[in-house]
């Protein structure tokens, strides 16, 4: 026993260890059962009591030597049944059944009562006369406010400005502490589309309220992984003044409808292709991830792209009918963490 | 055969259904099995179960009619226990077991101007419901028949309708900026002068009539106190109620009464306000000061109704938060979950613990007050819903398999029978290359073997 304890401790080598550990093992496997036949066969895989699990050994560098053994067990059991599964399909060809999915929380979305059918006459109406008619029938032209919280900070600035870049015919404005309620009238009156908010906390911005004016519905957004045009890897040059086009993905129900329209109304409505630029709004799993992008067809199929331009997630908090009024107005929809993400695959927009 | 024609879902997982045709059956239930398969290795029997009630429910699912008065079914009270109206002017009748509702439109087609702002049940039980149009026209609906029958024009003040009554004939209205009249409830247009006109102050928020005397009705709005008015009587108000006294701060407490209840067997009035308070009048009472108050929640209240027990409100706020407040001792009893968006219409029915409730979150939703509560019906209208009216009637639960409809039902389940019986076929004689499929796949549906145990 000393000479293999010596072995074991003087060797660094996994074989060596592995082999001397199983001499130990068996030795302590025949001291455990006697009565077995197994301590007379000096067979590698020693006999346990059926129900023995690796986890009843105290030792634990003996319990952890059984584990990796058993997971390199399992490794070679999956390889191999892989190789088999990829040798039957060879073996069939065409006839092999389908691949199947994996499957995936987005795969396995539970059905929303609430998805607007395209060929639906009523929400086709409702959407029709909503409040962003206007803008839809090209009788406005979207103009933006861009302001923060009170006291901003530079991220908050930054991405202020950056935004504006961005977003054609907007206008950054500093709070100096002035009441929403009381911005709004003056907006309306300068004829202003659309107001934004970006909330700050903790010198970083968080939220987003973007209001769509003359008593249009207000969202209120939580911002996360805000990253700013020096934060992000292999960018382009700055954006151009062109007007980009819009990418709106996976808005699907109604409310996903109202919010994709929201976005939408605050870029012009006739994109200039030479720019080469969009903006994406990609909504998957609640989450919509803003994204700016200059393309290029390297061929009919190759496209290039650079990523220029702010970067953000939003995920949406309530809407609410009418212009920013928190405390007074009606909601059309709130978000309420208790009753509504119960469900790991139902989502709402 | 005829063609079964059925719109397929947008968004769904692995379920893509074209124009199905008879012949087609069989190309159904492959595809579905098959998507069905490639995505959840179970047994084939369940694959089955879960194909055939998927394209049940497919072809159960009907298209709406867009036609005025066009519904599925004998349209009437008998099938329609709740109405709704929405804010583009359709009225909706719903029906809660089949999860579907029937739009009727004045015109043909839905119209803004024409959104639904108020709703009442008209002369003659339940048979007739008379709807408040935002451009001022008060329309009569039949229910048994399903349509329009006529309208008349209401002018006079601005703002929409915030309250509708009716009354030996007549007919009570009351607009946002408080001209109250009364007028010949007749079809013809043409007498357009009301019987009497009432100016009840601005920023009215409510106009209720009392059920139990016909003619007194109640008003108040935003910085417009509650009044009672009895429309036989003077020209002054019965009872004017008195705003109650300043707060800690000394300063005058607002007032915003969205909406009132009379409670039945007394005189007391229960009222509702924006600053989330609940109020309880008594005109018989000396004091013009409410006699109980209560308070819930941070958000405006918009709607109120009143239990069947006669002891407790039931109220909603704009978030969409549902709360039962006992009237006796002035505390929240209840709160019930679901509604997302804000409350608009709030009724209960006047027997059964049920609650029906209506919102801009486009979800009718019905639920049960009492052992058990919870969420009974919920159903999704397309459009921000405004009001409600719930009949009255004991037995529109116990409906069911609806013997009256026709022609529709019967031949659309002998066709699905059929479909089903050749679908039968065509599934028994996939099974075997099924199985084969399923055995290759076999090994990953092995459970999970615990590290180093010896049982296999």
């Amino acid at each position: 026993m000393a000479k293999a304890g010596d072995k074991s401790g003087g060797s660094g080598n996994k074989g060596l260890k592995r082999k001397a550990a199983t001499e130990e093992r068996q030795e302590a496997a025949v001291a455990e059962d006697g009565t077995t036949e197994s301590g007379v066969q000096p067979s590698k895989a020693a006999a346990f009591p059926p129900g023995f699990s690796v986890s009843e050994i105290k030792n634990k560098q003996r319990r952890h030597l059984m584990f990796t053994r058993w997971k390199q067990q399992q490794r070679k059991e999956k390889l191999a049944a892989k190789k088999k599964l990829k040798k039957e399909r060879e073996a069939l060809g065409d006839k092999a059944p389908p691949k199947p999915i994996p499957k995936t929380i987005d795969n396995q979305r539970v059905y929303d009562e609430t998805t607007v059918d395209p060929n639906d006459e009523e929400v086709a109406y409702d959407e029709a006369t909503d409040e962003f008619a206007s803008y839809f029938n090209r009788q406005t032209f979207p103009k933006i406010l861009i302001t923060t919280s009170d006291r901003p900070h530079g991220r908050t600035v930054r991405l202020c400005e950056q935004l504006s870049t961005v977003i054609p015919n907007s206008h950054v404005y500093y709070r100096r502490g002035l009441a929403l309620k009381k911005i709004i009238p003056q907006c309306i009156s300068r004829d202003f589309t659309d107001l934004i908010v970006i909330n700050e906390d903790r010198k970083i911005p968080n939220g987003l309220i973007l209001s769509h004016l003359p008593n249009g519905p207000t969202a209120h957004f939580k911002m996360s992984s805000v990253r700013l045009r020096k934060e992000i890897k292999r960018r382009g040059k700055e954006p151009t003044e062109h007007i980009p086009e819009i990418i709106l993905n996976n808005f699907t129900t109604r409310l996903g409808h109202s919010v994709g329209r929201m976005f939408a109304s605050l870029f012009p409505h006739n994109p200039q292709f030479t720019g080469r630029q969009v903006a994406t709004f990609h909504n998957q799993r609640d989450y919509i991830f803003f994204r700016f992008h200059r393309y290029i067809f390297k061929s009919e199929k190759k496209v290039g792209i650079q990523e220029l331009g702010p970067r953000f997630t939003l995920k949406l908090r309530s809407l609410q009918k009418g212009t920013f009024d928190s405390k007074y107005g009606e909601y059309e929809w709130v978000h309420k963490p208790r009753e509504m993400d119960t469900s790991r695959r139902k989502f709402h927009l | 055969m005829v063609k079964l024609l059925f719109r397929s879902p947008p968004v769904s997982p692995g379920f893509i259904f074209v124009k199905a045709k008879p012949t087609d059956a069989e190309g159904i239930f492959f595809h579905s099995c098959a998507s069905l398969n490639s995505q959840k290795q179970r047994s084939t029997r369940s694959d089955s179960a879960r194909a055939r009630a998927l394209v049940t429910q497919l072809l159960r699912r009907k298209c709406e009619p867009w036609a005025p008065g066009l519904c599925y079914g004998r349209c009437g009270s008998t099938l329609e226990p709740v109405w709704v109206g929405t804010d583009t002017g359709i009225l909706k009748g719903v029906n809660l077991q089949r999860k579907q509702a029937a739009n009727f439109t004045p015109s043909g087609q839905p119209r803004r101007e024409e959104a639904v702002s108020a709703l009442c049940w008209g002369a003659g039980s339940e048979t007739q419901i008379l709807v408040g149009c935002a451009d001022g026209t008060v329309k009569h609906f039949s229910t048994e028949e399903g349509r329009f029958q006529g309208q008349r024009h209401c002018p006079g003040g601005e703002g929409m309708f915030r309250g509708l009554a009716q009354v030996d004939g007549t007919l009570i209205t009351c607009v946002d900026s408080g001209i109250l009249r009364v007028w010949h409830d007749n079809d013809k247009e043409a007498s357009s002068d009301p019987l009497l006109e009432l100016r009840v102050g601005p920023g009215v928020c409510r106009m209720r009539q009392d059920p139990a005397r016909p003619h007194v009705v109640a008003t108040g709005g935003k910085e417009n106190a509650l009044k009672v008015w009895d429309l036989q009587g003077s020209e002054e108000p019965v009872f004017r109620a008195k705003n109650v006294r300043n707060d800690w701060l000394d300063l005058r407490v607002p007032i915003w009464d969205q909406d009132i209840q009379f409670l039945p067997e007394s005189q007391k009035l229960v009222t509702c306000t924006g600053y989330h308070q609940v109020r309880v009048y008594d005109p018989a009472s000396p004091q013009r000061r409410p006699v109980l108050e209560a308070t819930y929640g941070e958000y405006p209240l918009t709607a109120m109704t009143l239990t069947p027990g006669g002891n407790s409100v039931i109220v909603g706020n704009t978030h969409g938060q549902l709360a039962e407040i006992d009237l006796r001792q002035g505390r929240l009893l209840v709160c019930l979950k679901g509604l997302a968006g804000s409350v608009r219409g709030l009724q209960c029915h006047p027997s059964k613990p049920l609650l029906a409730s209506c919102g801009l979150d486009r979800v009718l939703r019905v639920h049960r007050i009492r052992n058990p509560r919870g969420l009974d019906h919920k159903v999704y209208l397309k459009s921000q819903l405004n009001c409600l009216l719930l009949s009255g009637r004991d037995n529109w639960e116990d409906e069911p398999q609806e013997p009256q409809e026709p022609n529709k039902v019967p031949s659309e389940d002998t066709e699905t029978d059929e479909l089903w019986a050749s679908l039968e076929a065509a599934a028994k004689r996939k099974l075997p290359d099924l199985e084969q499929s399923q055995g290759a796949l076999q090994t990953r549906q092995r459970k999970k073997k615990r590290p180093g145990s010896t049982s296999s």
